[in-house]
């Protein structure tokens, strides 16, 4: 694993034309024998798996597969019974929200988790908590150090409403977008948060085809650009298979496959797992 | 025509960030304090500091600490009577232990102390939401107030009433019965001044964004990085901060004499709470508009009822309680959101004028 290897991304993506020029480098962020459990109810058994730097790793599965809660546990809202994370060189039980977030972790959520009553520029700017130091005697004057980094995060906020083409709506509350607008803000404030990897989860859930193309072109874009990690969780098969670099299959919480798009998809466990199998 | 940004550029960060960074809000301000700072200290005299100006300041600053609690971080409070009363006796305490000591600093310093108790009873927030936590802050309101009348040491040991020692600011009387009004009034108003700007600072920066995204998604607002435990009692503490140096001026400059039972009871916390809910939640403007509101309201139906129509002072007040009840349903019911949400439509309207949109 030592050294770092140019994907061979089987043919399927990048789009035509271009050229993948991404270098996946080694795990960053590992997952070993996880279990979780709510009550009785298992919800993720025994899976482990890695997350190589700079690829698009997909997490796929049935509903009620134990997507979500993997990504939980992944940015440390849940805690696993047993089993241990990786992640920047050290070893976990269990991650801690904060010190997920303070290094380089960003998520977005399936149900929106924006801050309604904020304007999307204000959204982006609490991506941006981490990043600004200055006490609270400078915060109560407004002026001198806080000022100055407020200024400074507002530059690199702009630079995120530019990528992601948000400028008319800077100033709008974000709970009177529409639908689709307030899935990219919310990227958005995971991308403020300049993050080493970035947990997706469902992001292109509910919408119509331009806004998916939209999405998925953000998602390469900053995969490709800024060279973030993303674990990405996603119903669209489509967007599954050409977006990403390796997969991960979950089934009532085990996992039953692992591995590229093409080996994912002739798998026989996955074909079961979403066809059913029949009896006879 | 008269209220509109087109052609006001913005050439940079900081100039797009400024508190007002409409021209026409700047004059409108500056007019607001020429008012307040060089017409009014001549032509006040007693009635009007004690019966409207003095008791729609405090109330706002008041307004304006529970409105960082409820309207910014989205923990509902209801010891704000409570939390008051510490403010009051602990100036008190702190001016007869040291009476040499500024009155300025007297206030500051209790609600330093307000914001100490504020932080001991925000500790359950962590683990309680919603309404839960009004009753838990209940709690504070109850426990203070039969703290202050039933611990003697805190009214010095002679009877259950503080009554507020005369002091003077540069010079200048501002507390005990001959105060003189204006001192009282400029004495207030700095107060206000400086902490309204210190609360806009605030809710538009690192702070205020911490607390806005408690209030609106917590779970979100964590994996962002942000403490809940830390950045709630950050707001209990700048809230009852606030309050408390509320009730220190009401004590000491307002009112001149307290006892606990009766000037910081329950129904303090509910006044408080509506005066917020009518100006906005959320809201720095709103909190000012709430109190003068709540405050000036009842003040003026008096006036109109009494000396105008002349009715019997008894039957005005029952009639005062019936519109003042109604008022309110029907600002709620125009305006869930607030006057402070009314005054933005009418900018966002007079922006477009004449045209519709």
């Amino acid at each position: 694993m030592a050294e770092a290897q140019v994907i061979d991304s089987g043919g399927v993506n990048p789009p035509s034309g271009s050229v993948d020029t991404r270098t996946i480098g080694d795990p960053v962020l590992a997952v070993e024998n996880i279990i979780v459990k709510f009550g009785g109810v298992t919800a993720i058994n025994d899976v482990s798996f890695d997350v190589r730097k700079g690829e698009i790793r997909a997490i796929i599965g049935p509903n009620g597969a134990g997507k979500s809660s993997m990504l939980n546990v992944l940015n440390g809202f849940y805690k696993p019974r047993s089993g241990q994370i990786k992640f920047a060189g050290k070893t976990f039980p269990s991650m801690d929200p904060y010190y997920a977030a303070s290094h380089g972790i960003a998520r977005t959520f399936q149900n929106i988790a924006l801050f309604r009553g904020m304007s999307t520029l204000d959204n982006l700017m609490t991506g941006r908590l981490l990043k600004m130091k200055s006490n609270f005697f400078w915060q109560c004057l407004y002026f001198g150090p806080a000022q100055k980094e407020e200024l400074e995060n507002r530059a690199h906020v702009e630079r995120v409403i530019d990528f992601l083409e948000i400028q008319p709506i800077r100033r709008t509350p974000v709970g009177r977008l529409p639908y689709g607008l307030q899935k990219r803000v919310e990227l958005g404030r995971a991308l403020a948060m300049d993050p080493d990897i970035l947990l997706l989860d469902e992001p292109m859930a509910g919408m119509n085809v331009e806004e998916k193309e939209d999405m998925s072109r953000f998602i390469m874009d900053v995969n490709e650009e800024f060279g973030t990690t993303v674990i990405l969780i996603e119903h669209d098969m489509g967007v599954v298979m050409d977006l990403s670099d390796r997969v991960v299959v979950l089934d009532y919480g085990v996992k039953i496959a692992d591995g590229t798009p093409d080996e994912v998809r002739a798998n026989q466990n996955v074909i079961d797992a979403y066809l059913g199998v029949s009896h006879d | 025509m008269l209220y509109r940004e087109t052609g006001q550029f913005k050439r940079n960060y900081a100039a797009d960030q400024q508190l007002f960074p409409i021209f026409q809000d700047k004059i409108l301000l500056a007019a607001i304090l020429v008012v307040a700072l060089a017409i009014i200290p001549f032509v006040i005299n007693d009635y009007w500091s004690k019966a409207i100006l003095l008791p729609f300041m405090v109330y706002a600053l008041v307004a304006l600490g529970l409105n960082i609690l409820v309207g910014y971080c989205g923990q509902i409070s209801l010891g704000t009577g409570g939390f008051m009363a510490v403010g009051a006796y602990s100036s008190y305490k702190l001016c007869t232990a040291f009476p040499e000591l500024n009155l300025i600093f007297v206030i500051l310093f209790s609600g330093g102390c307000t914001a100490a108790v504020g932080v001991l009873f925000g500790l359950p927030s962590l683990r309680i939401k919603g309404f839960y936590l009004a009753v838990a802050t209940l709690a504070a309101q109850f426990f203070l107030i039969w703290m202050f009348n039933k611990v003697p040491w805190f009214y010095n040991y002679e009877m259950s009433q503080i009554t507020a020692p005369p002091r003077e600011v540069f010079g200048f009387l501002v507390s005990g019965p001959q105060a003189e009004p204006a001192a009282q009034y400029l004495f207030v108003l700095g107060f206000i001044i400086v902490f309204t700007w210190i609360a806009l600072n605030l809710v538009r920066g690192r702070v205020g964004r911490s607390w806005m995204s408690i209030r609106d998604m917590d779970i979100a607002a964590e994996l962002l990085g942000i403490r809940p435990l830390q950045t709630k009692l950050l707001a209990f503490a700048v809230s009852s901060f606030y309050i408390g140096m509320g009730g220190a001026i009401i004590f000491h400059i307002w009112l001149g004499t307290v006892e606990a039972t009766e000037a910081f009871d329950i129904l303090q916390s509910f006044f408080v709470l509506f005066a917020i809910i009518i100006g906005g939640l959320g809201s720095v403007l709103g909190s000012f508009l709430g109190a003068a509101f709540m405050a000036l309201m009842p003040v003026g139906l008096k006036v109109v009822l009494v000396d105008w129509i002349g009715m019997v002072p008894v039957t005005a007040k029952h009639i005062e309680f019936m519109l003042v009840g109604s008022l309110i349903i029907f600002f709620l019911i125009k305006e869930p959101h607030g006057l402070a949400r009314m005054w933005q439509i009418a900018k966002e309207k007079l922006r477009l004028w004449p045209f519709p949109y």
